[in-house]
């Protein structure tokens, strides 16, 4: 089953790799990865999207706690949560399928935030799943790059992820 | 305030630590620690001839003492050439500090003379690493280090330390920190009082109860709360490799060691229990063999660990404790004290005599060769009656190893020295430097077999400078046994590249060529008498070259894949 742990990490040089080196040693998966700053400086937030049964998910929440360097971490799913990723795509656009493309985006709440003569380059916000759906709804012929951030995910109501 | 330069500051911080040894070896990148070094006489260097000696050295000195072991190392190769040690620390949770010289912060990453990215090099095998950033984060990082190394499940701790960090022109104030308060880092204090009492309950309602303990209880200065435990309910005991002396092996209620190798009545009593009380040990797969479905299949399994990652980690706890295992073993006390439920003393006669027909099998004995030829059992039997089971015995890896580990019964903790969960061979002689280093006074042995010997042999020269008269037991059988016993055993007899004795040096002249002194036994008749001689030289190192059975195989011995009683028990019985 897929997960999403969110980790509050030390900001200090070689912590990032301390957790994925983990990932990499206990021969655990990362399907996404998104890591920044919060708005305490010491502390950067961490959200890794993983796979496995409840035993190895346990065994990586175990693991993770053990790092000197994480202070503190959930899993996201075991509780309501949102969760959004950010996608930069640039498709090809022009003639007729101009206004098809921007109608799709709108569709999907998308905005197009720069465009030349023959591209636009669009972003858009959502679980995973819309991204994907949104690619397939553009055909994937059009598709010139794609730039995903990851997931990035919060818990819904009062709980809270902080010191 | 006190001013004292990086170099300075680092060595100040090992002696406030209460540091007493640093194994270790100069170069380019930590001169300017040597020669802080060189100018105080609190913190005693030990020059080995190769920095895995050193590593291994400290460790030895830390599994003995229970103290942090410390290694200074320079850059590049000397940082690499500790690896093979801090893996070894890390898999048996031996707590160690492990300080390697960098080049300038300024030439870091350009791939300068003897640069290697020490922090990322050793990160899958420490707790944690440092790479100090100037030289006024020394003293609390060293703080840090010692703190993290010896606290919780212990473990070695690499300190990096850039040459401009220890420059003797820079000062720094120094003051050595009393306390260090680490948000991310916290140890558990006490188990959970609600599951220790449940986990009580269960041993007391047990009808073939059985205690399997590790390494932690040892690491967690458990071993007379254990005893205690153990004796007040009259169950059965085994000990894992790195457990072995946490429990009197002369007591009647131990069943010596469990696993791969381990008694038929340690492995039948594990196998057929219905509860089974696990403290600091980790199911590892040479205990439970590789098929963890068939371990214990009727048993509860209760467990004691300092480490929530080591529980239902192979195998799943039904009662899992996190916490020290002193404080949780005094709190089963305490419990069991407590509680109006007693032991089933009619289950438990029958299971003892269940036991004792186990026992019956003598699954150790051993006959004599024909033709004086020494089996190599013989030669720990003889090792154990002429030390009276109390020397410090540090072993390499191997059959020698396993032959030790059943024959040399320990009667107090921190006696056996041995690489258990690494498998590192080399491992033994420089850790029987720091034992003995530890315990000057004290019967510092290193079993070892040739091959493994051959791994770390120079270290000969550092006995000889700093008089350490430790007593070298070789178990030469002419081959790399357990390898040859695997070919044996699976691969048809094929022996490749295990044997080499046209190729063995004279150890009794190699012993000599660096001042030592060489005895070899060759016959069953004089193994008594030349192995008392050799003992008796107190203030030399002798090497004892015993030539020994090379047919011999260690049994008992697992069966691949099955259950902890499937066992093969010599070279013509199976279970």
């Amino acid at each position: 089953m897929r997960h999403i742990i969110s980790v509050l990490l030390e900001n200090e040089p070689g912590a990032l790799s301390r957790v994925v080196g983990l990932f990499s040693q206990r021969n655990y998966n990362i399907d996404s990865l998104t890591v920044a700053p919060t708005e305490d400086q010491s502390l950067s937030r961490l959200t890794v999207t993983t796979s496995g049964d409840d035993a190895r998910i346990e065994q990586i929440t175990k693991h993770l706690n053990k790092l000197v360097d994480v202070v503190k971490l959930v899993d996201l799913t075991e509780g309501a949560h949102i969760e959004r990723e950010l996608m930069l795509i640039k498709v090809k656009a022009s003639g007729a399928q101009r206004a098809e493309i921007a109608r799709t985006v709108d569709i999907f709440r998308g905005q197009i935030v720069d465009l030349t003569a023959t591209v636009f380059t669009i972003q858009i916000t959502g679980a995973g799943e819309k991204l994907d759906a949104f690619i397939a709804a553009l055909g994937e012929s059009v598709v010139l790059e794609v730039a995903r951030t990851g997931v990035s995910g919060i818990a819904r109501g009062d709980k809270t992820l902080a010191l | 305030m006190e001013q004292l330069s990086g170099g300075e500051a680092l060595i100040r911080a090992l002696h406030d630590e209460g540091v007493e040894f640093l194994f270790g070896y100069p170069g380019g990148a930590v001169l300017h620690i040597y020669d802080a070094l060189f100018q105080q006489d609190k913190v005693e260097h030990i020059l080995v001839r190769h920095e895995q000696a050193a590593t291994h050295a400290a460790d030895g000195y830390a599994r003995a003492t229970g103290k942090p072991g410390v290694v200074l190392v320079t850059s590049g190769p000397g940082a690499t050439n500790a690896i093979t040690g801090i893996a070894t620390a890390y898999m048996d949770s031996i707590p160690m500090v492990v300080i390697s010289g960098q080049v300038e912060s300024r030439m870091i990453g350009s791939d300068a003379f003897q640069e290697t990215d020490m922090v990322g090099v050793s990160r899958p095998i420490v707790k944690h690493s440092f790479m100090v950033q100037s030289a006024a984060d020394i003293p609390t990082v060293v703080k840090k280090a010692f703190h993290i190394a010896s606290t919780g499940r212990p473990g070695p701790v690499v300190i990096d330390v850039p040459k401009d960090a220890t420059d003797p022109k820079l000062k720094i104030d120094y003051e050595y920190p009393q306390d260090i308060k680490l948000r991310s880092y916290q140890v558990p204090s006490k188990g959970h009082s609600g599951q220790i009492k449940k986990a009580v309950e269960v041993l007391l309602g047990a009808k073939r109860p059985m205690i399997y303990t590790g390494g932690g209880v040892i690491q967690g200065e458990g071993c007379e709360e254990l005893t205690q435990l153990t004796r007040a309910l009259g169950y059965p005991i085994t000990n894992t490799l790195m457990g072995l002396g946490a429990y009197p092996s002369t007591d009647k209620q131990f069943l010596g060691m469990l696993g791969m190798h381990g008694t038929y009545e340690a492995n039948m009593a594990m196998h057929h229990c219905d509860v089974l009380l696990a403290v600091g040990a980790r199911f590892d797969d040479r205990v439970t063999n590789s098929d963890t479905s068939k371990f214990c299949p009727d048993a509860t399994i209760l467990h004691v660990d300092i480490d929530p990652a080591a529980i239902s980690k192979t195998v799943t706890a039904d009662v899992p404790i996190v916490g020290p295992v002193q404080s949780v073993l005094r709190e089963m006390l305490d419990q069991l004290d407590k509680s109006d439920q007693s032991v089933d003393d009619q289950a438990l006669k029958a299971w003892w005599k269940q036991i004792d027909q186990w026992r019956e099998k003598k699954c150790l004995a051993v006959a004599p060769a024909e033709g004086g030829i020494i089996k190599p059992q013989q030669a720990i039997q003889a090792l154990y009656e002429l030390t009276e089971g109390d020397a410090f015995i540090s072993s390499d890896v191997g059959q020698h190893q396993m032959f030790a580990a059943q024959h040399y019964g320990f009667d107090k903790p921190r006696r056996w020295i041995n690489s258990g969960g690494l498998g590192t061979m080399g491992f033994g002689f420089p850790a029987a430097m720091g034992v003995q280093l530890a315990y000057p006074d004290a019967l510092s042995v290193c079993v070892t077999g040739e091959g493994s010997f051959m791994m770390n042999q120079q270290e000969f020269a550092t006995c000889m400078q700093y008089g350490l008269p430790i007593k070298i037991v070789c178990l030469n059988n002419e081959a790399l046994g357990m390898v040859k016993q695997w070919q044996d055993m699976q691969y048809g007899g094929r022996h490749s590249h295990s044997t080499y004795s046209e190729s063995l040096p004279d150890f009794i002249k190699l012993a000599e060529a660096y001042g030592h002194v060489g005895v070899r036994i060759e016959r069953a008749d004089e193994l008594h008498s030349k192995m008392k001689e050799a003992l008796a030289m107190k203030d030399k190192l002798v090497f004892i070259d015993v030539l020994v059975d090379p047919t011999e195989h260690v049994y008992p011995m697992a069966i691949k894949g099955g259950a902890m009683k499937d066992m093969v028990l010599s070279k013509t019985e199976r279970t």
